[in-house]
């Protein structure tokens, strides 16, 4: 594995660096990513805040001042960026030697089309579906979570069967309600908390993605599984009715 | 203790220096837009320098103290008064019981930052005390503050105590102030410094030359989440597919419409538009003070320039900090 070659780093500004692992979208480079955050989190130099990970690269945010004042943990002097450009690329020399950092599988409840999934019809329409097969297809996979972002507990997913793939409604909806699942040209994801959006919303789960009281505050995180799965608007109901 | 809000103002919120550590769940980071300002606050009343102010943006805010508090105010100049009679900043001072805080309209920077002896005692959430308004956490009830809401006021400790006993000596407003221009510039037109952003190599040569040669204005759209600018439109050399990806304070990036967006304090925690700059750290709080309207020119530096600026700005809040402690002996 030339692993070594794909690690390039590069400055965001003068207090955070990206730790490049590959290209595009690609699981196996994503457990990179995620063995990296890892092992960062598990031995984090002296200055640093925190890492987050996206489909090929980590993010590492860190406190110069902290790092320049450091007088242990780094074995080289120099400026800051430098001091943390070699510890990463010490710590990343024992990526694969690591366990397989793991993801749990997430069953998220569903409830499709109605109401609660008004373009679930155009995804059928445009692909000439009946609405049983696109959920039929939407549940099917195993979807990985690549990242967390947009908002609180927002999941970037792959793998969305392309027979499903819808382009983005043309005029967004100003708001989309919490739950809401959506699929926009290759994506599905899931909404936390109400914002406008232009996703064809094909379901709504009744669980909650964003936990501002327990920690982590996000039911998922990168790395993580997770698998659709239809249920009845009483179940829907009964679901609500537990969270309250 | 409590403060009464007779008129919230524009936007008033409760910031710290921030949430960190969630980002990577999508929790966005928040916290004071100048946290220079933000710090020299707290330090002059004798709090934790990250313990939460509230922050007041452009003007209007009334509030009502219902016991002797000691305070500061730092940041842009809002034109402060107690009880109609103008009072000077960036210096601790006793406001009376019953006594009224008015800030008027910005005169000099945007934002004005005001301390509380003992801090404000609301609930961390998340691990921060910062108003993360799309979420509806932190602050005063997640949100920003409104008019009647009665603000709760943490207990002062020794060193609050004794820098109120010090101030009620000069007769409630300290003879000294800190210095501040060295740390935040509130100036109308500012020369804003940025390094090399992860795309800037795939910008072509006329936009990298109109960034550091023409003037932006920060437009009226800008808030916390972002300053977006008004100015020459810049291109890449060809269409790039991003994914998204980390972003930060200061991250200057270029929507499909050329027109810059600098990500401030309340922005997501990752996006996919191509960088073209980064704000250094060291400007962030100079940045913040920019009004609607205001002119910028960029300037492009070094990293290791960035650097020597941050840690500079670091050891002159040291020697503020040293120097406050001093006064207040």
């Amino acid at each position: 594995m030339n692993k070594k070659k794909a690690l390039t780093i590069k400055a965001l500004g003068d207090s955070a660096i990206m730790i490049k692992l590959g290209e595009g979208i690609d699981p196996l480079i994503h457990q990179q990513v995620k063995n990296l955050s890892f092992l960062l989190n598990e031995q984090p130099f002296d200055g640093f805040i925190e890492s987050v990970p996206a489909y090929n690269n980590l993010t590492v945010y860190y406190s110069p001042y902290k790092v320049h004042q450091s007088k242990i943990g780094f074995s080289v002097t120099g400026t800051p960026i430098e001091k943390v450009i070699d510890y990463m690329n010490t710590l990343a020399e024992n990526i694969s030697e690591i366990p397989v950092a793991g993801g749990n599988l997430v069953h998220i409840p569903v409830l499709y089309g109605g109401e609660y999934g008004p373009d679930l019809k155009i995804v059928a329409d445009t692909h000439g579906l009946s609405i049983e097969e696109v959920i039929a297809i939407h549940t099917e996979p195993e979807y990985l979570v690549y990242m967390i972002g947009f908002a609180p507990g927002f999941p970037f997913l792959g793998g969305l069967d392309e027979r499903i793939a819808t382009p983005r409604k043309i005029t967004p909806r100003t708001a989309i309600a919490p739950g809401s699942v959506g699929i926009a040209g290759k994506q599905t994801g899931v909404y936390p908390l109400e914002t406008p959006g232009g996703w064809q919303i094909i379901g709504r789960t009744p669980i909650d993605l964003f936990l501002p009281d327990m920690s982590p505050p996000s039911l998922l995180q990168a790395g993580d599984k997770i698998k659709f799965c239809p249920i009845t608007s009483e179940e829907y109901e009964q679901q609500k009715k537990v969270n309250k | 203790m409590t403060l009464n809000v007779l008129n919230p103002g524009l936007l008033t919120t409760m910031q710290d220096n921030g949430r960190f550590g969630s980002q990577k769940y999508g929790i966005i980071v928040s916290g004071a837009m100048d946290s220079y300002s933000m710090r020299i606050a707290n330090l002059l009343v004798g709090n934790d320098e990250n313990e939460a102010v509230l922050e007041i943006t452009l003007f209007g805010t009334t509030l009502q103290f219902e016991e002797d508090t000691l305070i500061s105010i730092t940041g842009g100049d809002l034109q402060t008064t107690i009880d109609g009679i103008s009072v000077p900043t960036w210096r601790p001072m006793i406001i009376k019981k019953g006594s009224i805080l008015t800030f008027g309209f910005a005169i000099e920077g945007c934002r004005a930052y005001l301390a509380l002896a003992g801090g404000i005692h609301v609930p961390s959430a998340i691990g921060s005390k910062s108003t993360y308004i799309v979420a509806g956490i932190g602050g005063f009830k997640g949100r920003p503050l409104q008019q009647g809401d009665r603000i709760p006021l943490g207990k002062p400790t020794a060193t609050n105590e004794r820098i109120f006993q010090q101030t009620v000596q000069f007769g409630g407003i300290s003879n000294w102030a800190v210095p501040y221009h060295s740390l935040v510039s509130l100036d109308s037109t500012q020369t804003i410094r940025i390094i090399k952003g992860t795309e800037y190599d795939h910008f072509d040569n006329d936009s990298k030359e109109a960034l550091v040669r023409e003037a932006y204005v920060v437009t009226p759209q800008s808030n916390r989440m972002g300053s977006r600018l008004e100015g020459p439109s810049l291109s890449l050399t060809e269409k790039l597919e991003l994914l998204s990806e980390g972003v930060t304070f200061g991250t200057v990036q270029i929507p499909p419409n050329g027109k810059p967006i600098i990500l401030m304090a309340d922005r997501q925690t990752t996006g996919g538009y191509p960088k073209i700059a980064q704000v250094i750290t060291a400007d962030l709080g100079s940045l913040s003070q920019l009004k609607p309207n205001a002119k910028l020119y960029f300037q492009l530096v070094t990293h290791t320039k960035a650097e020597e600026e941050l840690l500079a700005k670091e050891q002159l809040i040291n020697e503020i900090r040293t120097g406050i402690q001093q006064k207040t002996k």
